[in-house]
């Protein structure tokens, strides 16, 4: 493999990495509230979170372009604090994969978490565990499967985008060239071959981790419970 | 210990409960009353589970809500214990960590220790299993155990034997009835089991329908000729009696104010005490006193009381053995053709008594 898809590959892991811990770190007091909350505003809220599963990647990435550029209001935020703008940038694809791939974190999470019910909950509680004490030695143990299925899925899913990838990070080597996007140029090159390792090594990957999730955590995939 | 006092108001469109008890605070107090009386309820109110706006709970001096005065204290702040209906043994601990969850948490100092609560549960030889290798039987004496580490001043117990078939209950009640003559905390306990009621309860609190029916000592509230179509089949006497003599023939005495029962030989010391159930379909009356019958147990008494029962042919006899009430089903054929009216001298006789403990 040359130095340009080693790099590629680097930068894509380290991409899905920081995005998944992100996601996790986000994502699970959102999943938390959606899965607990008796507001009005659920739905809305649920909805927004699961758009980037229907929206062409390119009308996410098209928005988010818009609004981390010089006159869109991230943008405008980031100029503020004298970072320059995100376009472009790594900082600028990691933002752009943590809402791309938040669905696919926060509906495991959620659904593991609701299907703890209230009941163990309310035995914690009697037990003079405190809610944020409940939280951490009830809910998220209970929910182990949840955060394995969000966080393989999460980091998968980052692995795999294209769309916002070209949208926000264009394509340059070692800041935002990523796997996807490497083959993408493979190709337009009429480079096959190399084409191929990228391609076989992505199929193979993805089979791996799809196996994984199935063999050891059936009940929590997609979202539905066995 | 100081009495407990619960005043709780819940309207939820199809159910209502509108109750204000004041409950003795040692003791087993049952909350007894058919599937959606509101008993299961009640009990969450007193946790702070379900939110009773405007409610009103203490304990002795300490007050756990009082609306009023804007005091609500979060179910974890309360020093209770609450058993549920099932075990809920937290799965992902080992029933030792299960044990020990609430015991770190509640910061107690001395009293309820690890080993002397698991041995009186029978629990010792289990801890280091995960719940789901127990049987039901075995789970829900870990969450007893499991609430009593907390060192609760309250004990609720929501049908804690409801979800176990009979074998397991039976293997169960002993220690339930351990509890009540080794711990000084007061017990709450929802039925809607009368054997349970009659073996365990010291008080019982009649709901139904989100009301309050009656509340009273258990004999006593057992006893009211009024209320027993709320045990239907099950009407009857609970007798608190002292085992005093064995006698020839294999049979015990068993003495209470008023009159001795004639129970086959029992294995207990004399002097025990031995509650004793007697149905009042298993009580016949005569107006003379019976010779050449089988039946053992029969005492002279006075009716007091008649009542309806929940079938149309029957009536419900009140009667007095000296100062001890007993209960009689009867139809009301007999009851016309012998007169049977308050104030007449009769006899009773008692075909089975169940004996308790």
């Amino acid at each position: 493999m040359a130095a340009a898809e080693l790099a590629a590959v680097w930068l894509t892991l380290k991409l899905a990495g920081i995005v998944t811990a992100l996601l996790l770190v986000i994502g699970t007091p959102i999943a938390w509230w959606l899965a607990r909350t008796r507001s009005r505003l659920k739905g809305v809220i649920g909805a927004v979170v699961a758009l980037p599963l229907v929206l062409p990647p390119t009308v996410l990435g098209f928005y988010l372009l818009v609004a981390m550029g010089p006159n869109g209001p991230i943008g405008g935020l980031t100029q503020s604090l004298g970072l320059g703008t995100l376009p472009f940038t790594f900082a600028g694809l990691v933002i752009a994969s943590v809402f791309y791939s938040l669905p696919f974190v926060v509906q495991p999470l959620q659904n593991a978490f609701e299907a703890i019910g209230e009941r163990p909950l309310e035995v914690a509680a009697t037990l003079r565990a405190s809610p944020w004490d409940t939280f951490w030695s009830v809910a998220v143990p209970l929910a182990r499967p949840g955060f394995i299925s969000g966080a393989i899925l999460g980091f998968a899913h980052t692995v795999g985008e294209f769309g916002v990838v070209l949208m926000i990070g264009g394509n340059i080597p070692e800041k935002t060239r990523v796997v996807s996007v490497l083959i993408y140029d493979h190709v337009e090159a009429m480079e096959y071959t190399q084409a191929h390792v990228l391609a076989g090594g992505m199929v193979a990957f993805s089979f791996v981790v799809l196996l994984a999730l199935y063999t050891f955590n059936p009940q929590h995939l997609g979202g539905r419970r066995g | 210990m100081s009495e407990i006092r619960a005043r709780f108001r819940i309207d939820r469109g199809g159910f209502a409960l509108d109750v204000d008890l004041t409950l003795p605070g040692q003791g087993v107090t049952a909350l007894f009353g058919h599937s959606g009386s509101g008993k299961t309820t009640c009990l969450r109110a007193m946790a702070g589970l379900t939110r009773a706006p405007g409610g009103y709970f203490a304990l002795g001096s300490e007050v756990w809500q009082d609306d009023a005065r804007g005091v609500f204290l979060p179910t974890h702040q309360r020093p209770l214990g609450y058993v549920f209906q099932e075990a809920n043994l937290f799965p992902h601990l080992s029933v030792r960590a299960n044990l020990e969850f609430g015991q770190k948490r509640s910061r107690s100092t001395g009293g309820a220790r690890l080993a002397e609560i698991t041995a009186l549960l029978g629990i010792d030889g289990l801890l280091d299993r995960r719940p789901d290798s127990l049987s039901g039987g075995e789970r829900q004496r870990a969450a007893i155990a499991r609430a009593l580490l907390t060192s609760p001043r309250l004990l609720l117990m929501d049908e804690p034997l409801a979800a176990l078939d009979l074998k397991r209950k039976l293997e169960i009640l002993p220690y339930l009835e351990r509890l009540h003559d080794e711990l000084s905390v007061p017990i709450i306990y929802v039925s809607h089991a009368p054997d349970e009621v009659a073996r365990l309860a010291d008080h019982l609190v009649l709901l139904h329908e989100g009301r309050v029916v009656a509340s009273g000592p258990l004999g006593e509230t057992l006893a009211r000729a009024d209320l027993p179509p709320a045990f239907a089949d099950d009407a009857g006497v609970v007798i608190e009696t002292v085992l005093a003599a064995h006698e020839a023939d294999a049979l015990s005495r068993l003495d209470f104010a008023g009159a001795s029962l004639r129970v086959g030989q029992r294995p207990e010391a004399l002097g025990s005490r031995l509650r004793c159930r007697i149905h009042a379909r298993d009580v016949s009356l005569a107006l003379k006193k019976p010779e050449a019958s089988s039946i053992l147990n029969v005492f002279a008494a006075r009716v007091a009381e008649l009542a309806p029962t929940d079938t149309p042919g029957h009536v419900l006899v009140r009667l007095d053995v000296g100062p001890t009430p007993l209960l009689a089903r009867i139809t009301r054929r007999s009851q016309r053709e012998l007169e049977i009216q308050p104030g007449r001298e009769v006899w009773a006789q008692v075909k089975a008594v169940a004996l308790l403990a």
